[in-house]
């Protein structure tokens, strides 16, 4: 497994301007991810870790800074280069899904490929869209509609979609926040299982018992990292699974 | 690229939502459809009209008796007498490429036969008014050149006048009483139909015009002369001797007015068709609102549905999709219910301009071009309406889609 840096944040700023006001709400954060890591991005709401997530994720540009993924610089691309971005490196995870309503697991799943620049046929795609719900153990549900499914299916539909582009970066944005704690759990397990076959996972985060899934916890206060540790007593989602009297966390 | 997907991705969307993508588009087929049956209609008309005046002959110049002024009075055209058969004759004999001349003059009286009678009008003209108007005989002949200098009691008459006064009868050989002076008949017209003024050609007495001025009307003034000529490029130059020879006759001083009216049959035509374009397209702009209001729906419509499905256009742009990609798609979405409706309404326009042919009896006429026309005019109106909707979209921050209720 390469050991590289896959993301690389270099003194980055972020700053909001409403008006005659300015809101710095990154300031000045220098990280570094390795590739095959799961870190936690920790921090209350207003810290700036969703500032941070979103330029992660090339949503948002810094203000200052520089941000390298996979070595290459992207701090400075335009809108369209950062979609291409997002769509060849990135698969995207949220709290609230984020789902197409009325419309199938199979072809939620397929979204990104509609914009990838690979020529897949028909058929590919298709093949490609049941092959990764199968591998997030929905097979058998690629033709029901979101309000079929339930809040952890269509997590899991979600992860399908993100993963479709064999991204090389999983970012998720409290991927648990609306689900119960059992079905918690099961995530975290699919997420473990991907980062142990060497995806790299940022996973934002305000609960401490679900950043103990992950390898590496990251604490945001202010705009500023104020913690950065390792996770001395990783969480193991698989063996908890197995024990059903820890099914309440 | 990617078109094929987002035509993909746009039909999904509008399947979606069936109900709405369906009234929508019915905006756009009331608009369509009433822009091509209102252009049918309208060009219908104007069809009918130019067929019409092109029955009263090729090449033909109308020579109205003028009006006259006799002790301030003025009697408007063909009203008095100033045509006499001379001046007939002398444009037949001086004018350059005339080949047929009619004199003619018009009343209406009772006419009667058994005991049967009939309120009919009665034309006198010369052997040559039949071939000017193009107008043959379903039976029997017409009168001679010889009848119209014998003033012979003879006359050939119109459909409605045979019918009305004979029934099943076979008219011709027999004798029509007309102001008790007993006339035979010689044959029946071919039907003409109504004019464009809405009057029945059929229901009509012809005559030699002599025996009209000697035994019928009396007087010596013709009500005007009809005039053939041979060659469609000397229609004008014709029009103009006839003026200058009138004139000459009629003792007209430089600077007075004419005592006659010279028309040709293009002035006549023109005049009557200009009306019912002017019709066409008045219609043609009324249902143009329509389409207009069917475009705004579209509009509004595509406005809901940016606000709607802003979370959506979220997501795809965080999968990588471009501004452009968000932008085909909702152009695509209302182009096609533009262009939909757009088809439907022509099929809508096409088939209410049948029923109204088939049962109310309007002429129509759809052109292929207008069918073309109001196509893209239909796929137009869908970029128009759809451009600032989409654009709008296009223009969305992902992070701020993403996270709106």
């Amino acid at each position: 497994m390469n050991n590289g840096s896959l993301v690389r944040l270099v003194d980055v700023h972020k700053v909001y301007r409403t008006g005659e006001m300015e809101v710095s709400a990154v300031r000045g954060v220098s990280l570094e991810i390795k590739r095959g890591e799961f870190v936690a991005l920790m921090g209350a709401s207003g810290s700036g870790k969703s500032t941070l997530m979103n330029i992660l994720g090339c949503l948002d540009r810094p203000t200052s800074g520089e941000y390298f993924l996979d070595h290459a610089d992207v701090s400075g691309l335009n809108r369209d280069q950062l979609a291409d971005i997002r769509n060849r490196k990135i698969g995207f995870v949220f709290q609230n899904f984020n789902l197409l309503p009325r419309t199938s697991a199979r072809e939620n799943a397929e979204l990104p490929l509609i914009y990838s620049a690979q020529h897949l046929s028909h058929a590919q795609v298709r093949e490609r869209a049941d092959h990764v719900l199968a591998s997030v153990g929905l097979a058998g549900r690629e033709d029901h509609h979101p309000s079929q499914l339930s809040g952890g299916q269509q997590q899991r539909v979600a992860i399908a979609r993100a993963l479709i582009n064999e991204p090389e970066l999983l970012l998720a944005d409290e991927p648990t926040g609306n689900l119960d704690s059992r079905t918690s759990i099961e995530i975290m397990a699919i997420f473990q299982q991907l980062n142990e076959h060497g995806i790299t996972i940022i996973m934002v985060t305000h609960e401490q018992d679900i950043a103990a899934y992950a390898q590496r916890n990251v604490m945001m206060r202010d705009g500023l990292l104020l913690q950065d540790h390792l996770v001395s007593q990783r969480t193991n989602a698989a063996i908890q699974l197995q024990q059903p009297s820890a099914s309440t966390l | 690229m990617r078109i094929a997907p987002t035509f993909n991705v746009a039909y999904r969307a509008l399947r979606r939502n069936k109900m709405r993508s369906v009234l929508t588009a019915l905006g756009i087929i009331i608009g369509v459809g009433a822009v091509i049956a209102m252009v049918g209609i309208g060009n219908g008309a104007k069809a009918q009209v130019e067929a019409q005046i092109a029955s009263l002959g090729e090449n033909v110049i109308l020579i109205f008796s003028g009006s006259t002024t006799s002790s301030g009075i003025r009697t408007g055209w063909g009203g008095a007498g100033t045509l006499k058969i001379e001046d007939a004759e002398a444009i037949r004999r001086e004018v350059p490429g005339v080949i047929a001349v009619s004199e003619e003059v018009v009343s209406t009286t009772q006419v009667a036969a058994g005991n049967q009678n009939w309120f009919t009008r009665i034309y006198g003209e010369s052997a040559d008014y039949f071939d000017i108007r193009e107008w043959p005989l379903a039976d029997g002949a017409p009168f001679t050149a010889q009848d119209v200098r014998s003033a012979n009691k003879v006359c050939v008459i119109g459909r409605t006048t045979a019918t009305q006064i004979y029934g099943n009868e076979n008219p011709i050989g027999q004798i029509l009483r007309i102001k008790n002076v007993p006339f035979t008949i010689l044959g029946v017209l071919t039907p003409k139909g109504l004019s464009p003024q809405g009057v029945d050609q059929d229901d009509i007495v012809i005559m030699p015009y002599t025996s009209a001025m000697k035994r019928v009307i009396g007087g010596t003034m013709l009500r005007n002369i009809n005039v053939q000529i041979g060659d469609a490029r000397q229609v004008e130059a014709a029009q103009q001797q006839i003026i200058s020879l009138l004139r000459q006759r009629h003792n007209i001083r430089p600077g007075r007015d004419d005592d006659f009216t010279v028309r040709t049959q293009q002035e006549i035509a023109d005049a009557a068709t200009s009306t019912s374009r002017v019709m066409t397209v008045l219609l043609g702009a009324i249902a143009g609102v329509s389409l207009l209001v069917g475009g705004i729906g579209i509009m509004n419509i595509m406005l809901v549905s940016v606000t709607e499905r802003t979370r959506e256009i979220g997501v795809r742009m965080a999968v990588g999709a471009h501004g452009n990609d968000i932008l085909t798609q909702f152009l695509i979405e209302a182009v096609t219910l533009s262009s939909v409706g757009g088809v439907i309404g022509i099929i809508c326009g096409i088939a209410t301009s049948r029923i109204l042919s088939i049962y109310a009896n309007w002429p129509t006429l759809i052109s292929v071009s207008s069918i073309a026309i109001a196509f893209l005019f239909s796929a137009a109106v869908g970029v128009f309406f759809g451009f600032y909707p989409a654009r709008k979209a296009a223009a969305l921050d992902p992070i701020e889609a993403l996270r709106y209720e």
